[in-house]
């Protein structure tokens, strides 16, 4: 190996390090017994898991987070999917601004998306519902659930709706039983990546939550008090669960393309 | 062919303009027309008035903030940028195809995993006594601080860009035509000069992109500058949550909010002016 590839590979292992230092350290001291954590560790312990899932709100916290996650993954994926074959089948008038209303959502702050929220869901009488989150995390998560979707339509072979219409299969047909089977995997994708974005998102769902806070609210009004190693262990069940979705949501993806 | 009405169009087209229409554009356009609004008795009533748009612009806080804010994430845009080049280029140039698939594969996942428990876990890495100044402690240096700084704000931001400017340097760098650098390599021209009359060019959209999506994220970032920046000075961000939260003085944080979206908005512009423009 040259010197320079020696280098270039000791740069990525700094660049992963930094990135993936912060999950590690969660990770890490969610198991230490020190109250206030830096090293050397201290022992071996499942305290912090035990307080912190002792606590009724945080149980009430996933549940809530389990609900407006599924919820708004189903109605992003749905939304993301009917935009993307919509861009891959026709052309229209305006198009252009059509695919800017659909990708422009992740490029406004979450603070200003969290104040206008609350404001409009204030108007329709939802604010602090748990409906009000799943509305704004579908609003969000449907860009990226459009996005995926799109490029599964890409690898799809257009004559082959086509051919299904000439053998006398409705449009409704043909959705059902070529275009739809077809772009699975990338709903499936679609679905764990959403979910993962709404399961992480907690500045929208701060402003409009009320009292109905979902997992990431929950830690940042435990954040508000002090240094605390229940975050670490409830941040470590965060971790794994999103990491998984994200994980899935790429396999997904990945095992059709590399065909 | 009988014109009559088919729905099947439609019922793929409509879903995102009545969504986006009714919880996206919506609840902007109430928050700008809020920013015209009057509070009278701790209630908001609908007006068409200057007022909080003369106090806000007229207050030092506000553009104090507004320039932190801007700074922070103009630095924090440019340092990733430059922190990301190496890297994407190792991975576009000097790794295998599979080797590059899986780094990208490992940048998405904390892209998308809970930056909130990403920045408390640096909040206990970079404390006064946490593991980073326990370990510069044993070699005698220290102990710094780190935490409610400038420094910690941009270790925050750099968390949430770093992945994302990797990625999508890595994407534009690799996608590079190689006959070009051959030619320039069999033109005799140096290395450096490869790099940056011929590979930069080459690849400026995803690299001029890069810079723009840290400077947004960053620019709207609140996490970063609260928990790790110690939310002195405030940032806009920081400003609309303390506006919003003690009450009642929405149409104050509206102000704020709007001329956030106009700076990002003549932000992207002017990039894509960048990264599009002066071309044949």
């Amino acid at each position: 190996m040259r010197a320079g590839d020696l280098l270039a590979r000791l740069y990525l292992l700094a660049l992963f390090v930094f990135v993936f230092a912060p999950i590690v350290t969660s990770m890490v001291f969610s198991f230490n017994s020190d109250r206030f954590p830096t090293v050397p560790l201290g022992h071996f312990t499942l305290r912090w898991y035990e307080t912190a899932f002792a606590r009724p709100e945080v149980w009430t916290a996933f549940r809530n987070s389990l609900i407006v996650a599924v919820s708004a993954a189903a109605l992003s994926t749905a939304l993301g999917f009917a935009t993307a074959y919509t861009d891959f089948r026709y052309g229209f008038r305006f198009k252009q601004a059509y695919l800017a209303l659909a990708l422009l959502p992740p490029t406004i702050p979450l603070v200003i998306m969290g104040l206008a929220m609350l404001a409009w869901l204030g108007r329709l009488g939802l604010s602090g519902t748990l409906t009000g989150i799943v509305i704004a995390h579908t609003v969000m998560g449907a860009p990226f659930a459009m996005a995926i979707c799109r490029l599964r339509l890409q690898q799809m072979d257009p004559a082959l709706e086509a051919a299904a219409w000439n053998l006398g299969a409705s449009p409704w047909r043909a959705m059902g039983t070529v275009v739809l089977p077809f772009c699975l995997p990338a709903l499936i994708s679609a679905f764990c990546l959403t979910a993962a974005v709404s399961f992480d998102e907690f500045i929208v769902a701060w402003f409009v939550s009320g009292l109905n806070r979902t997992v990431p609210v929950a830690i940042l009004e435990i954040l508000q008090g002090n240094v605390d190693p229940q975050i670490n262990a409830i941040g470590t069940v965060v971790f794994l669960t999103s990491m998984t979705l994200v994980v899935v949501a790429q396999l997904m993806l990945l095992r059709r393309t590399a065909r | 062919m009988s014109k009559r009405f088919d729905p099947y169009p439609h019922v793929w087209r409509l879903p995102l303009l009545i969504w986006q229409g009714l919880f996206f554009v919506g609840p902007l356009l109430l928050m700008v027309a809020l920013s015209f609004w009057v509070v009278r008795n701790y209630r908001m009533e609908p007006a068409f008035v200057l007022d909080n748009w003369e106090r806000m612009l007229g207050r030092e806080v506000f553009w104090n903030a507004y320039g932190v804010t801007f700074r922070r994430a103009a630095v924090a845009a440019a340092l990733a940028s430059l922190i990301a080049f190496p890297a994407s280029f190792a991975l576009a140039f000097r790794v295998s195809d599979a080797a590059r698939r899986w780094a990208i594969f490992f940048l998405i996942v904390p892209f998308f995993t809970s930056y909130l428990v990403r920045v408390y876990a640096w909040q206990v890495l970079l404390a006064e006594s946490g593991p980073i100044n326990a370990v510069l402690g044993f070699g005698g240096l220290g102990p710094f601080t780190m935490l409610n700084s400038a420094f910690g704000a941009m270790v925050g931001y750099l968390t949430l860009v770093l992945p994302l400017v990797v990625i999508l340097q890595t994407f534009s760098l690799a996608a590079v035509d190689r006959t070009l650098i051959e030619a320039a390599w069999n033109l005799g021209a140096s290395p450096r000069a490869t790099l940056f009359r011929v590979i930069i060019p080459a690849a400026k959209v995803g690299l001029i992109l890069g810079f723009v999506f840290a400077f947004i994220l960053s620019f709207g970032d609140f996490v970063s500058p609260f928990y790790l920046g110690g939310s002195k000075p405030p940032t806009l961000s920081i400003l609309i949550i303390d506006t919003t939260k003690s009450g009642q003085q929405w149409p104050r944080a509206a102000v704020v909010a709007v001329m956030m979206i106009l700076t990002l908005f003549a932000v992207a512009s002017a990039a894509v002016g960048a990264a599009y423009g002066r071309r044949r």
